[in-house]
Formats: C-alpha cells, structure tokens, sequence
C-alpha cells in the first residue's frame, strides 16, 4: 500500500469489498472467508480474488455444497473466537442456512444470557440482469430483520460497501450482508485507510422538501435518478438510504416524513411483510395524530421472478415508475406523468453470464 | 480394579453415575411442584454415555450436546448450582433463567450451548473443531448427538467436512432406539450408523448395552488417536432411556415400546452395577457427599430470584 494516501480514490463496489476484506485479515488473524467458489480463479466477481494466496489456504476456502452444515462451522469457529465471513453467490442459497441462523447465530447470545457470542458475517449476493430467474434473484432481508439478534445491513455505495463489512466483521453479532450484482460494477469515492462504518443509521443521499423516498439496495441508485426526473418537474426529493435495515433508523426516516408529509418506501424486494411494510407501519405509529403524511410503496411485483427480458423489466421498480409514483404522490393519485428516460445502464451494459 | 489408581477412577466414575442419577430424581421429586416451568428430558438411563465419554476428556475439551444435555453438562463439569436455579427460571441460573434445561451451557468447563433442534450443534461442534485445528490446539471437541440426528442432512454435511479437514472430533451417537415415540427400524431401512459414518472414513465402532467401562476405553483409544492428528472418530453408544422422552414420568401406558424391552434395560443399569463394585462404606460415603450437594443445589435455586423485567431486554445483541 502507498504511504502517500490519495483521498479522492475511487473504487468500485465489488473492489471496495475485497479491500476491506483484505485489511481485516491482515489486522485480525481470526478473519477467515469460505463458501463456495471464493478460492477459484474468479473469485467471487474480485472480491475474494486470491485472498489464499496471501493468507493461507485455511483463510479462503472453497466448501463442499452444504450451505447448512458450513453455516454451523462458521458459528462454532466463532463460538472459538473467530471471525468467520460466509459468502453465498447467490442470496437465494440463505434459505438453506435458516435453521442455524435463525434458530442458532441470532438467538446464542440471548439464551445463553452472554456468555457466548456469534460474530460472523453472511454475505448474500442478489442476482440480476440478466436472466437470473425467480432462484437468483431473490433479496431476503426481510426474512432476517423479523428476528430478534441478528443485524441486516445492505449497503449501496462503494464506500458504504468497505466500512460496512468492516463493521460487521468487527461486530460481535451475526451480520447478513446483502450485496447486490447490478451495483458491482459502480465506482465512488473509497477511502484506502480501513474505516468502520457504524451500523444503525441512515444516510440522506439528496435534501428535499415534497417526498421521502426510501431506497434499498439497488433501489437506492434508481431512486436517485428518478430524484433528477422529478427535479424536471419541480419535485425535490428527499432520498434516504437506511444502509443498516436492522436495526432500521426510524429517527431520520420519521424525521424527514414529519417534514415532507409523503413517503414512497422503495424495497429490493416483494412488499409483503417486508422492509416496506414494517417502515410505514412505523412511521404511522410515530406520526399519527400530530402529521398526517400519504404513503405508497413499491418493489418487486408480486411473482416469481421471470426470466425473459420484457417481464423482467416489469418485475422490477425503476427509475421512471419510482419518478411517476411519487409523481402522483405529490400531485395526487389522478396525476400522471410520462418522463423520457433510459435504462440504467448497469442493466443496459450489463453482458452476462452471471 | 485392585490398584489405588483404578479405584479412585472406579470411585469417580460412580461419583459421576450417581450425581446425575440423583439430581434428575430429585427433579422428578420437585417437579409437581411446578417449580421448575421448563420442559425436562431426563437422561435417566442413559448416563453411562456421558460419564464414560467425559471421563477422558480434559477441562479444555469442549463438548456440544442436545436438549437431553443433564448427564453431559453434569459430567463434564457443569456447574450443578447454576444448572438448577436455570431450570427453576432464576437469575443465578447458568443462563439467568432465559434457557432452561433445553439449553445448558458452562463454557469454563467447555460445556457448549446445547440446542432443542436435533442435530443441529453437530456443524457448530465441527466448526469449534476447524477453529482448533486452524490454531494448533492441543483440545479436541466432542459432539454428542441421538441416533434421531442420523435422520438429519446437516449430520452428514458435518461428518463430510470434519473428514475432509481431518478435524479433531469425536463423534458420540447415543442410540436410544427412539425418536420421542418412533423406534429407529422406522427410521431407517438398516440403523447402521457406524457404516454410515464409515462412508465417510471416519473410523466407527458400535459399544453395546450402554457399558461404561466399554464406553470409557473406547473412548480414550478414540480422543488418543485424535489428538495425534488423526482426524475424526465416530462411537456409537446402545443405551435406553427409561423415563418419557419429556418430562419426569414413566411412559409404561403410551404402549409404544414394550415393558419387557424396558426391564431388559433397567435390569442392566449401569449406577448399581458400578456402585456395587465399591466396597460398602465407600460407596456410602460417595452417595452422602454427592446427596448433600444436590440438596445444597435445589436450596441455592429455590432461594435464587427471579430476574427483574429490565433483563427481558438484555444481551439479544452482544456488546
């Protein structure tokens, strides 16, 4: 690494990933990384690339195919002191680790009253673009935040993506890391020192007066472009990323609603029971009898996922439905708007396979 | 067992066979009492697993267990008071009374958390074993599991990495022959866990009606080739539990196992054959300190209090 620390360094997503990874290892002996494929010669999209090669084969290690029974290593290696990092390339694969996360990783500090904690991280990779089908493109945090002990964190930048990680792997908790594939590719501003990001609170990404749009994962870029549409329209949008999605920071969240009076929750996934349902649940609990706010909610349509380009396209909010729905948030439910806009290009660009 | 070292072993063996013994009758004694509020699985009958096992360990060998975890959390030390105030719900209980009996743990004795979801410390033990192995430690791990965790997919995904590592594990399935009510030939097209683990090449030996002796060598020949680096080893004990799979009754009436099965194996009970090795007035006074104890136990818990409604909230999250 240089001495002389460049501080407008830009790295992508998936870049920032490996590097906080990398300097965790190196700080702390305990960190080790395993799941399937992490070790070949793709290294999970760059972000595990060869990390054996610098630590040791016991510290980036390809698993067999048995998500279950590796999820329980990584808890009792951590049960030992370590610091496993469990890495599924795709988020779908979590379903097979449920029993020992849920029933295990979240509930081991509470039932043995602290004596025991369960520090380890679970990345989950969410599958897009193009093709992925209703098996590779499923956003499960949901499923995570409802249970109390386990921490759900799902950053959207490059380097909320570095001092993310390295605040989950130093947590002291089960930490589900969710990424996402179409988000890879983005570069930002990284600092090159390791930094901490604490988990727990939201970031607002633009300031604006007329709607509160909360984004996740992914979403979070599209409703940024969709910010600039309504810009043309003389909407200001206020654009919240929760980052952290348990605990959720419901402060900044409430705060930002009691002043615009609309909110459009917009989820990575189906809305559901999900992280959409549980915000404005909250946000009517805190703000009823004192600011009356209208509220809407967007994500994943209510199916399997498709495969085939055109339905993939409707399956997903974008830019443009996020624009027109708080469109006619602000205006009114009659109100429609039809903004000239183009794919996202992480979409448009992107060439496959996986 | 002439020699003063064998009858101090013989001695602590039946020290530990009886504690458990009389601790869990001394359960099914209270329990009408509604003072304990925790679903109890005695392991009355099956203590010559555990003692026999944990009788070669060393304080920093770790043990997982199951649900059924009174004898393993007694024989590897466990702390009996804890362990008592924690089945009566109180603060000074091994987990300030959130646990209950399901989920012992004493980690100073290398007594893991154990788990009411059947087979599932088995990944968590191979895991404490990998991060062993990574450090170079001397320990190894034991996972105690029933021949109910065979049914499991996780149990072999286990078996297959702790092989694959060549990681420091014992496996020990305790094969009560019942899942609840469900006998294993229902379970299984051949109950052959030994053979099972040998797919895996982990080598497996079968020790028969429950004998602690057999147990113990067998044991200490397994835990010997383990800490030389010789990767996993699989025991499968025969054993029978006598009471109900929960709670502190006889379960005669439910009629899903036969009463000569069961006399079969209480004719066999390991506590009087051990205790009647013991020269009387030994064994008598092994049985009044051990007596003492647990009564001193069931007053330390009784007089516990109950924790206050500021600890509902704490430790979900570790600090």
């Amino acid at each position: 690494m240089s001495s002389m620390r460049n501080s407008n360094r830009s790295l992508t997503y998936a870049q920032a990933l490996y590097e906080a990874t990398r300097q965790e290892m190196e700080r702390d002996s305990g960190v080790f990384v395993f799941g399937l494929g992490v070790d070949d010669p793709k290294g999970m999209y760059g972000t595990t690339l060869d990390l054996h090669k610098l630590f040791g084969a016991d510290r980036n290690f390809d698993t067999p195919l048995s998500e279950d029974a590796m999820t329980g290593v990584a808890i009792g290696a951590a049960l030992a002191g370590m610091r496993p990092i469990h890495v599924h390339q795709r988020m779908d694969f979590l379903l097979l680790c449920l029993n020992q996360l849920i029933n295990i990783a979240a509930k081991s500090s509470y039932m043995f009253n602290g004596a025991v904690s369960v520090p380890i991280v679970v990345r989950g990779i969410i599958g897009r673009s193009w093709g992925q089908g209703a098996q590779h493109s499923q956003a499960l945090h949901s499923y995570f935040m409802h249970v109390p002990g386990i921490k759900v964190v799902a950053p959207a930048t490059p380097h909320d993506a570095k001092g993310c990680l390295i605040a989950a792997i130093r947590d002291n908790n089960p930490v589900v890391f969710m990424e996402h594939r179409m988000l890879y590719g983005n570069a930002g501003i990284v600092p090159e020192e390791p930094f901490a990001t604490p988990l727990g609170h939201a970031r607002t990404l633009t300031a604006g007066d007329d709607v509160t749009i909360v984004a996740i994962s992914h979403m979070v870029v599209e409703a940024l472009r969709a910010k600039h549409l309504l810009e043309e329209v003389g909407i200001a949008a206020e654009v919240i990323d929760p980052v952290t999605l348990a605990p959720l920071d419901m402060d900044t969240i409430a705060a930002s609603v009691e002043r615009t009076g609309r909110i459009l929750a917009v989820d990575n996934s189906w809305t559901m029971c999900g992280t959409s349902a549980e915000i404005l649940a909250q946000l009517t609990e805190r703000l009823q009898g004192k600011r009356q706010f209208r509220a809407a909610r967007m994500g994943y349509a209510p199916v399997p996922c498709p495969t085939t380009k055109p339905l993939e396209n409707l399956f997903y909010p974008n830019a443009k439905t996020i624009a027109q729905r708080a469109y006619s948030l602000v205006k009114g439910n009659g109100a429609s708007w039809d903004p000239a806009v183009s794919e996202a290009t992480e979409i448009s660009e992107f060439k496959g396979p996986f | 067992m002439t020699n003063f070292t064998d009858t101090a072993q013989l001695e602590s063996i039946y020290r530990s066979l009886y504690r458990i013994r009389r601790v869990e009758e001394k359960i099914i004694e209270v329990y009408p009492s509604d003072a304990i509020k925790s679903p109890v699985h005695l392991s009355i009958g099956q203590e010559s697993v555990a003692v026999g096992v944990c009788s070669v360990l060393k304080p920093d060998d770790i043990a997982f267990g199951t649900y059924r975890g009174h004898a393993l959390y007694l024989a590897k030390g466990g702390d009996l008071k804890r362990m008592i105030a924690e089945l009566y719900g109180k603060r000074d209980g091994s987990a300030g009374g959130k646990a209950g009996s399901m989920h012992l743990i004493d980690i100073g004795v290398g007594v893991m958390g154990t788990s009411a979801i059947v087979a599932t410390t088995v990944p968590q033990a191979v895991g404490y074993a990998f991060a062993l192995k990574s450090r170079k430690s001397k320990s190894i791990v034991v996972s105690f599991f029933g021949e109910g965790a065979m049914d499991e997919g996780v149990s072999y995904e286990s078996l297959n990495f702790a092989a694959l590592r060549k990681l420091p594990i014992l496996f020990i399935c305790e094969n009560n022959h019942y899942a609840i009510y469900s006998h294993v030939r229902d379970r299984m097209p051949e109950p052959n866990p030994c053979e099972r683990a040998g797919v895996f090449k982990i080598p497996a030996q079968k020790i028969e009606h429950g004998d602690t002796f057999k147990i113990r060598a067998a044991s200490e020949k397994a835990v010997d080739k383990i800490r030389a680096g010789g990767g996993p080893r699989f025991i499968e004990c025969m054993t029978y539990r006598w009471r109900d799979h929960v709670g502190p009754e006889e379960d005669r009436r439910w009629k899903y196992r036969s009463d000569a099965e069961l006399d079969e194996w209480i004719k066999r009970d390991e506590v009087a054959r051990i205790g009647g090795m013991l020269g009387s007035d030994a064994r008598r006074a092994i049985e009044r300190e051990v007596d003492a104890e647990i009564a001193e136990a069931f007053a330390f818990a009784e007089k516990s209090s109950f924790p206050g409604p500021a600890e509902l909230g704490t430790n979900v999250f570790h600090a």
